[in-house]
C-alpha cells in the first residue's frame, strides 16, 4: 500500500522509510510562523531557560493582527516583538503593513512544495495550496520550537476531495469551499489531512487554491493539500527562498474517505451565523439587509478577488444603507491594485480602504459591529462575537457576492451583474 | 477529583471561549480567567468554582489557535474538559498547559449542567450519576507532557535545565 501526501512528508521529515496513520513522530519543520502573538511566545520561551533561538533562519515573524496599534496595549505588544526579533537575530521579520502573514509567507517564497511549515495561527493551512504540509500549532509549542527546533506530530488519516467539472461565471473557489464545508460539517474532516484534486482544482489559479487550503481548517482538517503543478512552479519561480522537492501522494495511497463534487452545478453560497457549516445558496438569503461588507482578509484579499469585486463596483456606488471595507491581503497586492486601476474603482464606488492586515476579521481592530448589525464578509469565520458585538451576525461569501451586495445594500446574487 | 458540570453544545469555538479583542493584549492567566467563555456564557467567569468541569459535544475548541482558550479555563479553576471530540489545536494547547482533556464517545447526553462529576485519572474512569465511563489512555508521548505539568516543564526537564 502506498502513502498519502501527509504520510510521505512526515516520514521524510522524521527520517523514516514510512509512517502509519496515528504514528507519532518527532521532527523539525522547515519554517515556522508567528505573528502578533510572538511577544507572548517570547515570554514562554524565556521560561524554558534557553538563551538563544535555535536556527533563527527558520522562523518568520509578521506583524498583522492589530496593525497599526489602535491602543497602548497593542503598541507595547509590538514593541516587545521588535526587541525580541532584534535580540535573537531573526532576519525574516515583516513589520506592519507588509501584509497578512499567510499572504506574506507565500509572496516571500517560504510556502513551497514539499515543505513542512507550522504556525501559531490556525490558518497556516493556507500553504497547502502550493503543495506544502502546513498546520497550525499553539503558542507554547512555538516557544519550544524556538528553543529546540523540534515538535511531535501525529500522522493524520487522509480524505481525498475530488472536484470535477467547471465553475460557472460568478461562482468561485469560495463558493466551492463553503459548499464542501456545508456538506461535510465543521468537524467533518476533524484531524484529517484533506487532499483536493480534480479538473476544477487543476483549472484554478494559485489565489483560488489558497482559498481552499485556507478554509480546510474550518472543517477541522489538520492540513489541506493541492499537488504542485506548472502554475505552482511558475508562482514560486522568482520567490523561493530555498530549494524544494515537491511531494506527491502515491497512486495507491489509502484514503479514509473519497468524496466528489461537481463544480458545474455549483451556485453562489453563503455561510450563515454562527458556524461555517451553516451554508445555503445566496438565492435563499437574497434581499436580506446588510450593514457592513468586508472585502479582503487572508481568505479573499488577493488581486483576483479585488478585481472580481471591481468588475461589479465599477461605475456604481456602495448603497447608502451599507458600508464597504477593503482589506487587501498584502502591500504587494495593494500596489498592484493601485497600478492596474482596481483600487480606484473600489474606492471610487465608496469603499473604505484599510491597510493590509487582519484587524476586522477577528474583531481586534477596526470595522467592528454594533448589536443587531449584519456583516457580509469574504473572511473565513462567522463565530458569534468575532467581529465585535455578540449580538451581531456575520455571513461569509465570495468577493463577487460581497461586491454585488454592497451595491444593493442587501444580499445579492453576483450573477445579476454579469455582462 | 470532583466538581460540578458546566454543559455546552457542539462546535464551541475559541473565539467564544476567549475573545479576539483580548488575544493580542499582554495579560496574566488570572485576568484571562475573568473573560473565560464571555461570548458563550457571560455568567461562567463569575460563577465557576475551582474543581469544576466543562462538558461539551463535538469539535470543542474549533477555530483560532489562541492558547488563551485553554489558559483561561485552567486559570478559572476548570479541572478538565470532557467532550465528544476536540479540535486538534485546542487539544494540543490543553495538554501543553497541563489541562486534562477527555474524549468520551458515550454518556455526554446524560450529563446536565450542575451535576456532580468525579474523574479517576489513574484508572481512566469518569464517575457520573452512578455510571462508570471509561476513557482511553493518551499515547505515552502525549501523556508524558501532561504528567510533567505541561510542555514547558516537560521541555525544561528534557533539556536538563531543571
Amino acid at each position: 500500500m502506498g502513502m498519502t501526501f501527509a504520510q510521505k512528508v512526515l516520514a521524510a521529515k522524521a527520517g523514516l522509510e514510512s509512517v502509519e496513520v496515528s504514528q507519532i513522530v518527532e521532527l523539525e519543520p522547515d519554517f515556522c510562523l508567528s505573528h502578533d502573538n510572538t511577544a507572548a511566545i517570547a515570554k514562554t520561551f524565556k521560561k524554558i531557560g534557553v538563551d538563544r533561538v535555535k536556527n533563527p533562519e527558520r522562523f518568520v515573524i509578521v506583524l498583522d493582527h492589530t496593525v497599526p496599534a489602535a491602543q497602548e496595549k497593542y503598541a507595547i505588544n509590538h514593541k516587545e516583538i521588535r526587541e525580541f526579533v532584534e535580540a535573537q537575530g531573526i532576519k525574516n521579520f515583516f513589520d506592519m503593513g507588509v501584509g497578512i502573514c499567510h499572504q506574506v509567507l507565500t509572496e516571500k517564497g517560504f510556502a513551497l512544495p514539499g515543505k513542512l511549515i507550522l504556525g501559531s495561527d490556525s490558518h497556516t493551512t493556507t500553504y497547502g495550496a502550493l503543495g506544502a504540509f502546513a498546520a497550525g500549532v499553539g503558542r507554547s509549542e512555538m516557544a519550544v520550537l524556538y528553543a529546540t527546533s523540534k515538535i511531535w506530530l501525529k500522522t493524520p488519516a487522509s480524505f481525498q476531495l475530488i472536484v470535477n467539472g467547471t465553475l460557472q461565471p460568478g461562482v468561485t473557489a469560495k463558493d466551492l469551499i463553503l459548499r464542501i464545508i456545508g456538506d461535510i460539517g465543521a468537524d467533518g474532516a476533524l484531524y484529517k489531512s484533506v487532499e483536493f484534486s480534480g479538473e476544477a482544482i487543476s483549472a484554478m489559479d494559485i489565489s483560488s487554491r489558497m482559498v481552499l487550503a485556507n478554509m480546510a481548517v474550518e472543517m477541522g482538517a489538520k492540513n489541506g493539500y493541492i499537488a504542485a503543478d506548472e502554475k505552482t512552479f511558475a508562482y514560486v519561480k522568482d520567490r523561493a527562498v530555498v530549494d524544494f522537492d515537491p511531494v506527491y501522494p502515491d497512486l495507491d495511497a489509502d484514503y479514509e474517505e473519497v468524496m466528489e463534487w461537481d463544480a458545474s452545478e455549483l451556485t453562489p453560497q453563503v455561510a450563515k451565523p454562527h458556524t461555517v457549516d451553516n451554508v445555503v445558496s445566496v438565492e435563499e438569503l437574497a434581499g436580506m439587509a446588510i450593514h457592513q461588507c468586508l472585502l479582503g482578509t487572508c481568505t479573499n484579499g488577493r488581486l483576483e478577488d479585488l478585481r472580481e469585486a471591481a468588475a461589479i463596483l465599477e461605475g456604481r456606488k456602495v448603497h447608502p444603507k451599507t458600508r464597504l471595507l477593503i482589506l487587501p491581503a498584502s502591500q504587494e497586492i495593494l500596489m498592484q491594485a493601485m497600478e492596474d486601476g482596481t483600487m480606484q474603482k473600489l474606492v471610487g464606488a465608496g469603499g473604505v480602504l484599510l491597510n493590509p492586515g487582519c484587524g476586522p476579521c477577528l474583531g481586534a481592530h477596526q470595522g467592528v459591529l454594533a448589536p443587531g448589525e449584519k456583516c457580509l464578509s469574504t473572511a473565513n469565520r462567522n463565530f458569534q462575537g468575532r467581529m465585535g458585538s455578540r449580538d451581531a451576525e456575520i455571513y461569509l461569501a465570495s468577493a463577487a457576492t460581497v461586491a454585488a451586495s454592497a451595491v444593493e445594500g442587501v444580499v445579492t446574487d453576483p450573477r445579476r451583474f454579469l455582462k | 477529583m470532583s466538581g460540578t458540570i458546566w454543559k455546552y453544545g457542539d462546535d464551541v469555538n475559541t473565539d467564544v471561549i476567549f475573545a479576539g479583542k483580548y488575544t493580542y493584549q499582554p495579560m496574566e492567566p488570572k485576568e484571562m480567567a475573568e473573560h473565560a467563555m464571555e461570548d458563550l456564557d457571560p455568567e461562567f467567569a463569575g460563577k465557576v468554582a475551582s474543581g469544576d468541569f466543562v462538558v461539551a459535544g463535538l469539535n470543542f475548541g474549533c477555530g483560532s489557535s489562541r492558547e488563551q482558550a485553554a489558559t483561561c479555563l485552567k486559570a478559572a479553576g476548570v479541572k478538565a474538559v470532557i467532550a465528544r471530540s476536540f479540535s486538534r489545536i485546542f487539544f494540543r494547547n490543553a495538554i501543553n498547559l497541563g489541562l486534562p482533556v477527555i474524549e468520551l464517545k458515550e454518556g455526554i447526553d446524560e450529563m446536565k449542567a450542575g451535576d456532580p462529576l468525579d474523574i479517576d485519572f489513574t484508572k481512566g474512569i469518569v464517575h457520573h450519576a452512578g455510571r462508570e465511563l471509561a476513557f482511553p489512555a493518551l499515547p505515552p508521548e502525549v501523556l508524558a507532557i501532561l504528567e510533567a505539568g505541561g510542555l514547558i516543564p516537560f521541555t525544561r526537564k528534557r533539556l536538563g535545565v531543571d
